[in-house]
């Protein structure tokens, strides 16, 4: 006891204070190399600019924010965006989950086969992927625009579906479904009461995932999208003429839904107590 | 008085591919009985707890709960419940949603389930933890739970597969006389498997010892130490010393064993065979070792001399290694009753007289065979 408050008076060596500070340092220039272009880009939703260039601060308004809605040429490819984002999401998660299912659970001849081509659409370049859909589509006759881009973005959305339910899958384990038989319940009330909630954070991180990729592709899209614009696509097209404050108001509401979403997810992951990280695959 | 019979195996075989996992297996148990399977890793328990439960599909036979054929009846069809290794508690439900999923499964009343959930919680000594989350739970109550989860729809029967496996070692001492205390009171037909021998001792009615898919003996606890038919069983129930003989002559309830020394031993005559090579063991906590080495066989005992190889003091007791004039080697466990202390050791090199009473001896018929197939089994069960 005699030697706690020599402990405690003395004080760390300079060399040892500044190691210390090496690692906060590092952090907060970390995140604020990720963070500041959305900081930039959020700031600028709220600028006043003089004309179609918004890249000198001229003054703060909100009225960016009330401006946007009524005019066709940006909400019309917002919406598209959007829905296609919704159903191509919707319907890569069902059946995503349904192929995760099937590989992690059945047997079946093939299955090697199915493992490795799952693969394919997101360890192939997007530019690949976008040009052979185009040749898919001419050599088929198929007409290009929302149909067809809703394709294209089922296709890659399901393999991140598969990957990241699969993983979830993989990680549980297989006797919880025996008990659940073992319980009197049958295939389908093992399924529902059982594996669904327990993967259920897995789907929801694949759903989110295939909402967000959807929602900014550009390169895929572009080779199916004829006529059609989506969100991306009349960002990039006027950009050329110069970045109106509607692109940043679009990107700010963007970046808060998702971060809602994230936010909701964690708080729901905490409150079940479940310490397991969800996997989010990157592209 | 005829027992009904809760489980049925009728020649019941798995094969998974080239793997005989289950051969030929034919098995009764009763109504209320504690019953266990013992056997080394791999030799096929699991598989037949399984095949019981109805997440393995039997290669070839028929399995009867009671009276009725439910070999291809999937498990939720069956009146049976599990009690997996590693518990297989729901985590994402409640302990209380865990122990009524099965009650919410049939339909029960939910004032019924809330009644039903209480008395099981009591039961296993776990009230009040209703709302946790199995992984709030200790080792030892998870285990509890899945038992009253499995219990709480009182099926015709219990399968337990190696429930305290991953418990240590006191905590599994509590929990088998628990478990042992549960089952007499509710009177459920308990099929245990474990490959923990003392656990399959303390516990169960009867035991079938399994080796390679098949059941070696079948016998209540006493019986497969006391009088095991094979040196497998003898080696699997604790140590055994066994000594090669024939068969020289009997006289009514003993029959007399000549070793390849000319030293004749005599044994209960029952189930032996009559002529022929056999086995001769005896335990090791049976022997006594007298140091005048030529004392002679008094009052009917049967003697053997040797000469002590080594002697360690354990405290409770003190173990032996005897070696005879023949060369085989005998472990002995003396009781410290009028010895006090390492100072009193029979020393090593000391001629001795090993005594014991016939009927505490056992025969096996036939020599020491080898055992085909596995490598891994030695015959007398367990790896030294
Ligand atoms: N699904 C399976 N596919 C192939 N072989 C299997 C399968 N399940 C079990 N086996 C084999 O069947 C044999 C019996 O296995 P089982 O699990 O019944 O042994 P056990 O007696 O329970 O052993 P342990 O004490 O190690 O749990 C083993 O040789 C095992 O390798
Ligand atoms: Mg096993």
């Amino acid at each position: 006891m005699t030697a706690a408050p020599a402990a405690a008076t003395r004080r760390p060596g300079l060399g040892a204070r500044l190691a210390n500070l090496v690692l906060p340092v590092f952090t907060g220039l970390l995140l604020l190399f990720l963070f500041s272009p959305i900081g930039v880009m959020i700031a600028f939703s709220f600028n006043d600019p003089a004309g179609r260039q918004n890249i000198t601060w001229q003054g703060f308004t909100v009225r960016n924010y009330f401006d946007l809605w009524g005019r066709s040429q940006i909400t019309t490819p917002m919406i598209n965006s959007l829905l296609i984002a919704t159903v191509s999401t919707v319907v890569a998660t069902t059946f995503g989950t349904m192929i995760g299912l099937a590989l992690t659970r059945f047997a079946f001849r093939g299955r090697w086969i199915m493992n490795m081509l799952i693969f394919i659409p997101i360890t192939a370049p997007e530019i690949i992927l976008g040009a052979s859909l185009l040749t898919l589509w001419v050599s088929l006759g198929v007409e290009r625009g929302f149909l067809t881009i809703l394709a294209a973005h089922i296709m890659f959305n399901i393999s991140f579906v598969v990957v990241t339910v699969r993983a979830r899958l993989a990680g549980m384990n297989q006797s919880l479904e025996e008990a659940g038989m073992d319980l009197y319940a049958d295939g389908r009330t093992t399924f529902w009461k059982i594996t669904f909630p327990i993967i259920f954070p897995g789907i929801l991180s694949a759903a989110l995932l295939a909402f967000a990729l959807s929602i900014d592709d550009y390169v895929i899209t572009l080779f199916s999208a004829g006529h059609t614009l989506t969100f991306p696509l009349w960002v990039f097209g006027v950009s050329r003429l110069g970045i109106p404050p509607e692109v940043n108001v679009l990107g700010t509401l963007i970046f808060l839904t998702a971060f809602a979403f994230i936010g909701v997810q964690l708080w729901g992951q905490r409150r079940q107590g479940r310490a397991a990280p969800i996997t989010l695959v990157g592209r | 008085m005829p027992q009904s019979v809760d489980v049925r195996l009728d020649h019941i075989t798995k094969r998974f591919h080239e793997v005989v996992a289950v051969d030929d297996l034919s098995l009764e148990v009763e109504r209320g009985e504690f019953f266990s399977m013992l056997g080394p890793s791999g030799c096929g328990k699991t598989t037949t707890l399984r095949m019981i439960g109805g997440f393995e599909e039997a290669t070839s036979g028929t399995i009867y709960l009671g009276d009725a054929d439910v070999t291809g009846q999937p498990p939720f069809k069956r009146d049976v419940n599990t009690v997996f290794q590693n518990y297989a508690l729901f985590p994402h439900l409640s302990v209380f949603e865990n122990v009524a999923f099965g009650l919410r499964r049939r339909k029960v009343a939910a004032s019924e389930i809330v009644t039903q959930v209480g008395a099981m919680l009591e039961l296993v000594e776990l009230p009040g933890y209703e709302a946790r989350k199995p992984s709030q739970l200790s080792g030892g109550q998870q285990q509890r739970v899945a038992l009253a989860r499995a219990l709480i729809n009182r099926p015709r029967v219990l399968l337990l597969d190696e429930p305290l496996g991953a418990l240590d070692l006191k905590l599994r001492k509590q929990m088998q006389l628990e478990l042992k205390r549960i089952q007499t009171e509710v009177g459920i037909t308990f099929i245990y498997v474990t490959h923990d021998q003392e656990e399959a001792m303390t516990m169960s009615d009867r035991i079938a010892v399994m080796r390679a898919g098949r059941i070696e003996q079948l016998g209540n606890p006493e019986e497969l130490y006391e009088r095991p038919r094979t040196a497998f069983v003898a080696g699997f129930l604790g140590v055994s010393n066994l000594l090669e003989g024939d068969v020289a002559g009997g006289d009514g309830s003993l029959v007399t064993v000549k070793l390849h020394d000319g030293t004749l031993l005599r044994a209960p005559a029952d189930g032996a065979a009559t002529t022929g090579p056999v086995r001769i063991g005896v335990r090791p906590e049976k022997l006594r070792v007298d140091a005048r080495a030529e004392a002679g066989a008094s009052n009917g005992l049967n003697a053997l001399s040797g000469t002590v190889l080594d002697a360690s003091y354990i405290g409770v007791s003190t173990q032996y290694l005897v070696q005879t004039a023949e060369g085989h080697r005998l472990t002995v466990y003396a009781q410290n009753l009028d010895t006090a202390g390492a100072g009193e050791l029979l020393a090593g090199g000391q001629h001795v007289q090993l005594t014991w009473k016939p009927q505490h001896t056992f025969v096996i018929s036939g020599t020491a065979e080898h055992v085909a197939g596995d490598p891994h089994l030695t015959e007398e069960g367990e790896s030294a």
